[in-house]
Formats: C-alpha cells, structure tokens, sequence
C-alpha cells in the first residue's frame, strides 16, 4: 500500500467503481467502504508529495476555485496545495474585496463562479447545509471545507487517515474527542468516520458543549477528562472558543483548563502508546499544555501533511464526476 | 339583489348538523334556507353536483403584508389566494411596515380591503405600539374602527407586566389577545427545533419550552385578568398540558394549530430546505400526534395557516438567513383532508367545522361559519376527488414559499363564494361588481 515506488502516475489511471459521487458534502452519507476508499487514494497520493517531484499530471486542465467566505489559512492552503500537485488551476475567491461585500447573494456569487467554467468549486460557510445548496443548485462538483457547526468533511478523513496510519486500523480503537463537540463541525465528521469504520468514540467536555443528544449518534458522554480519555489510543482535541464563554456555556478559560485542559499528567490515563491530535489553531496552555503539544505523543503537524493528501484523494475521486450531471436550476 | 341556488351539491354544515345531498338558495348576499323548496326571485343557478358545499373556511392568522412587504403580498394577491384555497373571512396579522397600531393604519387595511379584496378581511391591531413590547395601543379605539383582535405576532411581547395589562384592558372590549408564544432569549439565534436532527445537522435549535413557557406564563395571566387569551400555532406537546389546565379550570384560553404542523416533522429540514424553516418550528412526530391528539379532544379550538409569504430572493439564502415561514391558504384544505381525513385520523364533518364556525367563534365572526338562516352566503364548493400537484405555478398568492411543494394532493377547491357572489371558479377570479 504504502508505495515508496518513485515512478510516475501513482494513482490509478481511472476513478474506481466504488466511488462515483460528484459531491462531498458530509461523512454522514458516505459508506465505510466509500471512507476507505478515499483512505486508500490518500495514501498514494502521499507517496507523490512526499518525493522529490510533488507533482502529478492528473487534474491538468481542470479548474478548481477555494470560495471561503470564513477565515482559513491552512485549510484553504491545504486545498490549494493539493490541487497544484494534480496540476489542477487554482483560483481563490476573496470574500473580503469580492462583489459579496457590496450585497451580492450567496447564489450570485457561486453562478459567477460557474460561468467561469470552474469544474470544482471548494467552499467553506458559516451556515450549515450552504454547500448542500449549492450542489442542488449549480453544475460544479461542491466540496464541503466547513458549514457552520455542521460538518468538515477533509478534515474528519485526514484525522481518520493519520488514526489508521499510526494504529494500523481504525475498528477497535478508542477515540477521545475534548471540547465544544456541539458547536464543532470537526467533531461531528469524525463521529461519522469513526462510528462507521468500527472506532468507539467518546466524547469529552462540560455539559453545555457536549449534550447528550450525542448518545444517539453512537459515542459514549463524559463530563470527566480522566474519565474520558482512560485506556484512549487517540485523544483528539478541539479548540476551545471564547465566544462561548461569553455566552455562558462556560464561566471562564481558566475554569475550562483547569477541567479540560490536556496536560502530561493527566496523559497518563490514556493508553501508553496515545497519539494526541489538533486540528488547530491551537490555543497553547489552553486545551493543551505546550509540553504535550510539542510531546512524542503529538502528530499535530503529520495532521497537516496528511490533510493535503486526503484533499487531493477527493480531487481526484471527485473529478471524475465533476460537471457530469445536469443541474437542477 | 344578489341571489344564487347551489343545487344537488353535499352540503356539509357542521354548527346545524346538516350533511345531506341539497340546495341551497341564497338572497341579497346572505343564506335563505337550506333544502326543502323555496322561492328566490332572478336567482342564477349553480349545478353543485359532485361537490362539497360547505360554509367558507375562516383564517384567524393571516399575513398579507400590505402595508410595507407588497413585495411578498398584498390585500390584492393575498384574498385571491385565500379564494383558491377556499377562505372567504381571512384576519390580517398587523406586523406589516409600518405595524397597525393605530386607528389610520386599520382605516387603511379597511381602506384596501375595500378596494382590492374579494374575500372579507378582518384585520388586528397590534397589543403594543410599534410591535415594541414597551406601550399598549389604543385598545377601544381600534375595536371601534373594525380590529377584532390584537396581536404582536412576529416580536412577540416578553414583558409579562405589559402582557397583564393588555389582557387586563382587552377584557372590557370582548376581544381576544392572541399570542405568538416564544421567550426571545431561550429561541435567540436557533433556526429549528431543537433536538436530534438538529443536532445532526448542526443548526441551532429552538428549545420546546421556548413556547411552553410563554404559554403557562399567557394562562396564568388570563387566569389573573379575565382577558381572553388566544395561544397562535400551538408546535410542541410541552404546551399542551398548560391548555388542558387552564380550560379545565375555566380560564377563556383558545389554541390553534396550523396544517403544517399537524402533518410534517423537523425531518422536513433534513436536506436544509429553507421551505420548511417555520417559526415555531416544526417539532418531532411525537409533537405531531400530541397536536392531533389535543386537536381531536378539544384542547385546541381550531386550524389557522398562519399563511406568512416570502419572496423567492429571501428564501434561496443559506438557511440561518433566509426568513421563517411558509404560505398555507392555498393548501390547508386539501394538506389536512388528504393526510387526515382520507387516512381516517378525522372526519371530514369535524375538519370542516375546525376551519369554520370553530375559528369564527373565537374572534366573533359567527354566525359567519356556518350555513344558519340569515348568515353571510360565505361558501366553497369543493371537488373531493380531484388530485393535483403543488408546483410552483399552483400559486395566486404573490409567493410560493409552501413547505408543501411537490406534493400531490385530493380536495380541490373549485369555487368560493363570498357575500353571495361568485369570487372565485376553478382557476380563474372573478371581481365582483363594488
């Protein structure tokens, strides 16, 4: 699987059967086999990248466009990259000076984009479901890169692609995720991943960020870290946002970290062998102590480097049946 | 003289225990006799055979817009469409730009009513100026002038000081104070129902007991003053126990509950369909059982649409944008005979009486409601095996914002007759002479 093999064209010559969606909008619709099956692409792609000549022609001629109308840095980077490796054309719509900030609607903007012959278009939103809107709507193929609180689809594949990576599998592991789960798109497309490919998933956070509603989507609810995280293979922590605090889901960033926050102490309840992952921005000395952070139980920064792998996994299965189908409009 | 025989129809009057294949003769404008013979002089005759013929249906909730949104409705296109759903009495909710709080804004809702209207239009007054909670309005000047009630429906009031003195003060007038149930600050932000579908599609969800608050709070106050308090929408089962209890202990409580919550859940949001997006939410299918349950045992008086039109432009937004509600006048009857009545949850009779006299005694319309001697000649004719689809186009109301798209649907509505005249005959509008 893991090709060290440096010969060109190391993804296959044509999308496999077993992924024929034009969209990816969340995990909770994919099968696990359809999970893996972007896994697997991922792990070839990474053997591209990861060599002297970081690019591959595959994508050549096509046209990808990042419509952000969040703040991103390394998820639109992620994106771009990727593209860029399969020789793909990137453009990237910026929100701030764009025709948006003059009262165009979300709908205008994205007919723009289309009549420009954009094949895939990338786009992250503060609402849940504007992707969704967008894919009944437009001929493009639509990437989900965040909606709202919703799902964030990539990123739950490249911390499932780095899980399976370390641990060799994903089914028997036990996967803790600390912090705002109910506010956290990241959360809910890892409970999809992992809850499909076998994981046992807890969650872990006060009980204003983390209701128990979640029981229905198959995880176990704790309240108590140490509880939380004990016999964990993977702790997987969100960033803890302020803006909650001033909305009274919880009393302070100091009562947070003292509750919540991972430090090398409280490490010592997870399995010996515990990988610690962030999507990030990480709020050092927050929901992580920087000696933790910077430890030999992190792969933070392998997060990262997989992410543009797992982006450039979707490209390509995506673009096989990009702008295929009529639209609806 | 306006004079009309409807003969060989089923009329179906449910306040006089009439369901029997008859005619009915009607003169100068109002309901002369039901069956037996009767001598009409220059009457025009309708053959009704095949139909329903029953009173028209009354709408106690009705958005039309006018004055401010004409983008969405007017008086004009919103009667019309109330016409093609078979509504001859709709009731103008006041929350329109600016808000009829007074006597010059009602004189103009009367005013255009007068000349655009072809079904009757009652409108309300606000309970407190400008809709802002803080003043109550000029409750005996505005019934004097027509309002027959007084809501502030679309800001609901919080204060339950203003809310007492409102119910306090109406009660001299016999008019009741309907309310639009919802504590601003547990709805604040929320977009749906809260709970597991919510949850799933990470929206932001509007607590249950952000409507049963407001509603134990309203009976208590009603208890209090005496007012007569009217519960707009009744959504979820948590409010319905603080109805029983107040009717049980003789507080003049009524309720109402719109189509679209007695028919569809919070799953009709599952793909982010911003035509399902509705304030109160719709609830879960443990809600809507609740609702029909309440419906059936007489916990809830009546049905009202809550018609509440929105431009396409609003609705194709991302879904935390776009505005709440859908339009319903145009549905109600066929949605609640075709997934109630032909699947054996109610009788057609008993329907029929829930969107007529049930709705007219609660804002004082009666005898309007009903087919009784003497009473407005308010009636549809309806075609109870014709089925069509809702599409867009379906629509004479100014917007076609229905949750209902795309349904197919039995209970056609194919001609409304208001104040004796022919206002409406299938598909087409007929203006009557002024």
């Amino acid at each position: 699987m893991k090709s060290k093999d440096e010969s060109p064209a190391a993804p296959p010559s044509s999308p496999p059967v077993q992924f024929n969606r034009r969209h990816l909008l969340g995990l909770e619709e994919l099968s696990a086999e359809e999970i893996t099956c972007i896994l697997d692409n991922a792990e070839s792609m990474k053997s591209i990248f990861t060599r002297t000549v970081k690019k591959v022609p595959t994508l050549r001629g096509r046209m990808v466009c990042n419509l952000f109308f969040e703040n991103s840095t390394r998820t639109r980077t992620s994106f771009e990259l990727a593209a860029k490796r399969l020789s793909a054309d990137v453009v990237n719509f910026n929100i701030a000076t764009s025709s948006v900030a003059k009262g165009e609607s979300l709908l205008d903007t994205a007919r723009t984009i289309q009549a420009m012959h954009v094949d895939i278009v990338v786009i992250r939103h503060s609402c849940p479901g504007t992707p969704h809107l967008l894919s009944r709507r437009l001929n493009m193929s639509v990437i989900n890169a965040g909606d709202g609180a919703h799902e964030h689809p990539t990123q739950g594949l490249l911390d499932t692609f780095t899980m399976r990576e370390k641990k060799g599998r994903i089914k028997g592991l036990k996967v803790a995720i600390v912090g705002d789960i109910l506010h956290s798109r990241v959360a809910r497309s890892n409970i999809w991943a992992l809850t499909k490919l076998g994981a046992r998933v807890a969650l872990v956070g006060p009980s204003t960020l983390v209701p128990r509603q979640f029981e229905k989507l198959g995880c176990e609810i704790h309240h108590n870290l140490k509880e939380g995280i004990a016999g964990a293979d993977v702790i997987n922590l969100l960033r803890i946002q302020l803006e909650r605090q001033r909305k009274n889901l919880f009393p302070s960033i100091r009562e947070y970290r003292l509750l919540y926050g991972l430090n090398r102490d409280r490490l010592r309840y997870a399995k010996p062998d515990v990988l610690v992952m962030h999507p990030g921005p990480v709020n050092r000395g927050v929901e992580i102590s920087q000696d933790v952070a910077d430890g030999p139980h992190s792969v933070i920064n392998e997060q990262v480097t997989n992410g543009i792998a797992v982006r450039m996994a979707v490209l390509y299965l995506l673009s096989g049946n990009a702008g295929t189908a009529p639209a609806t409009e | 003289m306006r004079s009309l025989i409807i003969r060989n129809g089923r009329v179906l009057d449910p306040s006089n225990g009439i369901d029997e294949i008859t005619t009915v003769y009607i003169e100068d404008g109002v309901i002369k006799q039901v069956g037996g013979q009767c001598a009409v002089a220059g009457a025009e005759d309708i053959d009704a055979t095949g139909l329903l013929v029953c009173p028209g249906f009354i709408d106690i909730h009705t958005h039309l817009r006018e004055p401010g949104r004409e983008d969405k409705e007017t008086i004009h296109t919103g009667t019309r469409a109330a016409a093609a759903g078979g509504f001859t009495s709709v009731c103008a909710i006041p929350n329109t730009e600016p808000v009829i709080d007074s006597q010059t804004g009602l004189k103009f809702v009367l005013a255009r009513a007068e000349s655009d209207a072809i079904v009757n239009v009652f409108p309300y007054g606000a309970v407190t100026k400008g809709q802002a909670g803080e003043e109550i309005v000029e409750f005996g000047d505005l019934v004097y002038y027509g309002a027959r009630g007084f809501t502030d429906d679309g800001h609901p009031v919080m204060n339950a000081e203003i809310m007492r003195r409102a119910l306090e003060y109406s009660a001299m007038f016999n008019v009741p104070v309907l309310d639009h149930c919802e504590d601003a600050n547990l709805a604040s932000g929320g977009v749906m129902h809260e709970g597991d579908v919510s949850n799933r599609l990470g929206l932001k969800g509007i607590p249950a007991l952000a409507e049963s608050i407001q509603v134990s709070r309203d009976a208590d106050l009603a208890a209090l003053t005496g007012g007569h308090i009217h519960i707009m929408h009744v959504s979820k089962k948590e409010s319905l126990e603080a109805i029983r209890r107040a009717k049980a202990s003789g507080v003049r409580l009524t309720a109402e509950v719109t189509p679209h919550h007695l028919t569809l859940t919070d799953e009709a949001l599952a793909d982010y369909s911003t035509y399902a997006k509705v304030n109160p939410p719709l609830g879960t299918a443990e809600d809507r059982a609740a609702l029909l349950a309440a419906l059936l045992d007489g916990t809830i008086d009546c049905i009202a649409t809550d018609h509440a039109p929105h431009t396409d432009i609003e609705k194709d937004q991302p879904i935390t944008d776009a505005p709440f509600g859908s339009i319903g006048l145009e549905t109600a009857f066929p949605v609640l005979y075709t997934k109630l009545v032909l699947t054996g949850r109610m009788s057609l009779e008993f329907l029929v009486h829930k969107m007529t006299a049930a709705p007219a005694a609660i804002v004082h319309l009666d005898p309007r409601g009903s087919l009784s001697h003497g009473a407005p000649a308010d009636m549809t004719l309806i075609d109870l095996n014709k089925e069509f689809e809702v599409t867009p186009d379906f629509f004479l109301s100014k917007s076609r914002n229905s949750c209902f798209l795309g349904e197919r649907l039995r209970g056609s509505v194919e001609t409304t007759i208001c104040g004796g005249r022919v206002v409406y005959h299938q598909r087409k509008v007929l203006r009557p002479q002024a």
